[in-house]
């Protein structure tokens, strides 16, 4: 059982390494071949290089990122889950609201973040503001299309057997959202981490908060492109990571009861 | 111990529905205390919104309902639906105690009666299964199970067992009326099945198509203890065919 699982797991891992094991060689043969300049694209094997001698500085940075990155989705799964169940407990709060939270979806974080700057004071906090403005919408919105999806006949049953609001919506609306819940939670990991390499961009390098965002500006101002490429690499390390997070926690909580999740 | 029934009395009731469909006109209804009353009618004919009148989920646009409860105060209106609408995330056990959650039952006493009623309809070792693990017969009874704990006075089904196959229906259907012989609540039994309709109830209605009205109303002449061998019975085709005629006079 152990074993066949861990079987299943590496089956679904080699394909997609093996992809980019071979991307990788062909790049590193065409730059090699064209003599490309390094400012234009680096080498791959010299990004890998560059990852391994500058560990240091670059896990300090990826570790700062990932600090902002967590807070800002922790933020999203709490406050979207939290702004969800207010929108479904009544028709009229919904009305009066929803439009509003549209603005999480639609505001220019570049325009905005030296306001959070300015108000959080540059730093983790104001990277993770950032990071959950552009994160929680997904959360919001599929929590509450799926709170209000409920079956109808079971919302009949408990308002049969005298359940109240908070009975319905803690014993039936959320659980049964549940899976929609999880959908939001993996958009919004893989913005979450996008929000936080941008706003470092923008407000990280006033502060303290060192991320990958800061290393990337720096890098390409002085034209170290193996650089940036490795602090992009490990971006994407970071929101894969988090993203399979996500899937593993999914998995588990809806193992029982939601058949797409067993795949 | 049996639980004595309910009895329900409709008066005048009208069911106009937003756009102005009449789906029941004028229905006077009695149903007695301990009786088992099958509720037929053609597709779309109000067979469920009168249920639902009957469980208070929908109020009637006009005329009166009245459930008269053995003892007073007491909640034990049970209300199976057409599938088995369980909770997925809950065991089979946390299910069927749900009604007494909802009640405030403590955890030990609604899982010993949860237990027991699940017991009952065969379910005894899927107690700590998931639904999406089940058969379809064995969700529907689960169901069946969550209906019972409650020791319910008045138990309402809508067409419960339309989606299962015929041998796990006409099990069902014995497993039901089983529990009505030892339990002796009153049941109300929407279905456009005419044999089943005959080999549950004492009693079958049959409405016309929208707005409903009573097409017939006659008690089913049959022996109490019912088993599989009376639907191949002269007694039972007469009863059915009753039925069924009553029933083509409604499309019409």
């Amino acid at each position: 059982m152990k074993s066949a699982s861990l079987r299943r797991l590496v089956a679904s891992i080699w394909p997609p390494v093996l992809v980019l094991i071979a991307a990788m060689l062909l790049l590193e043969l065409y730059v090699r071949w064209a003599n490309t300049p390094i400012y234009l694209v680096p080498r791959p094997s010299k990004v890998v290089n560059t990852l391994v001698e500058e560990r240091e500085y670059l896990v300090a940075a990826l570790w700062s990122t990932t600090k902002a990155a967590l807070v800002g989705f922790a933020a999203s799964t709490v406050f979207g889950m939290a702004i969800a169940i207010v929108l479904a407990s009544s028709v009229w709060v919904r009305r009066a609201f929803s439009p509003y939270t549209v603005f999480f979806q639609t505001v220019p974080i570049i325009a905005i973040a030296p306001m959070l700057s300015i108000w959080f004071a540059p730093g983790l906090k104001a990277v993770a503001a950032c990071a959950f403005i552009v994160s929680v919408f997904p959360v919001i919105a599929n929590t509450l299309a799926g709170l209000i999806a409920t079956d109808p006949a079971l919302v009949d049953l408990f308002r049969l057997y005298g359940a109240g609001r908070g009975a319905t919506m803690f014993k039936l609306r959320f659980p049964a959202s549940l899976p929609s819940v999880f959908t939001g939670l993996r958009v919004a990991a893989g913005l979450t981490v996008i929000g936080t390499v941008v706003a470092e961009f923008l407000v990280g390098e006033l502060g303290e908060a060192q991320g990958l965002g800061v290393v990337i500006v720096s890098a390409s101002h002085n034209g170290h492109s193996d650089r940036v490429f490795a602090a992009v690499l490990l971006a994407s390390a970071l929101g894969l990571a988090m993203l399979g997070t996500v899937n593993l926690v999914g998995r588990l909580v809806l193992a029982n009861w939601y058949a797409p999740a067993r795949d | 111990m049996p639980t004595p029934g309910s009895s329900v009395t409709l008066r005048g009731v009208r069911q106009v529905f937003p756009g102005g469909v009449v789906a029941v006109e004028s229905m006077d209804l009695d149903v007695a205390a301990g009786e088992f009353l099958a509720i037929l009618g053609p597709s779309g004919s109000g067979k469920s919104t009168l249920l639902r009148i009957i469980a208070g989920l929908d109020r009637p646009t006009a005329g009166d309902v009245t459930v008269q409860r053995p003892d007073a105060g007491r909640f034990d209106i049970a209300y199976v639906f057409q599938d088995a609408h369980l909770l997925p995330w809950r065991t089979v056990l946390s299910n069927a105690a749900l009604p007494l959650e909802l009640q405030g039952v403590d955890r030990a006493r609604r899982r010993e009666i949860a237990t027991e009623a699940l017991v009952k309809v065969g379910l005894g070792d899927a107690l700590g299964r998931y639904p999406a693990q089940l058969s379809g017969g064995m969700r529907m009874r689960v169901s069946l199970a969550r209906a019972m704990v409650t020791s319910p006075t008045l138990l309402l089904l809508d067409e419960p067992f339309a989606a299962l196959d015929e041998i796990t229906r006409q099990l069902l259907d014995e497993q039901l009326r089983e529990l009505w012989l030892s339990r002796g609540m009153t049941v109300v039994f929407v279905t456009h099945s005419t044999s089943e309709a005959v080999f549950l109830a004492e009693r079958t209605v049959v409405l016309s198509k929208r707005p409903a009205r009573i097409i017939s109303d006659r008690p089913v002449d049959l022996p109490a203890k019912r088993i599989g061998e009376l639907r191949a019975t002269a007694d039972f085709a007469r009863e059915t065919r009753h039925v069924y005629d009553a029933l083509e006079r409604g499309e019409a």
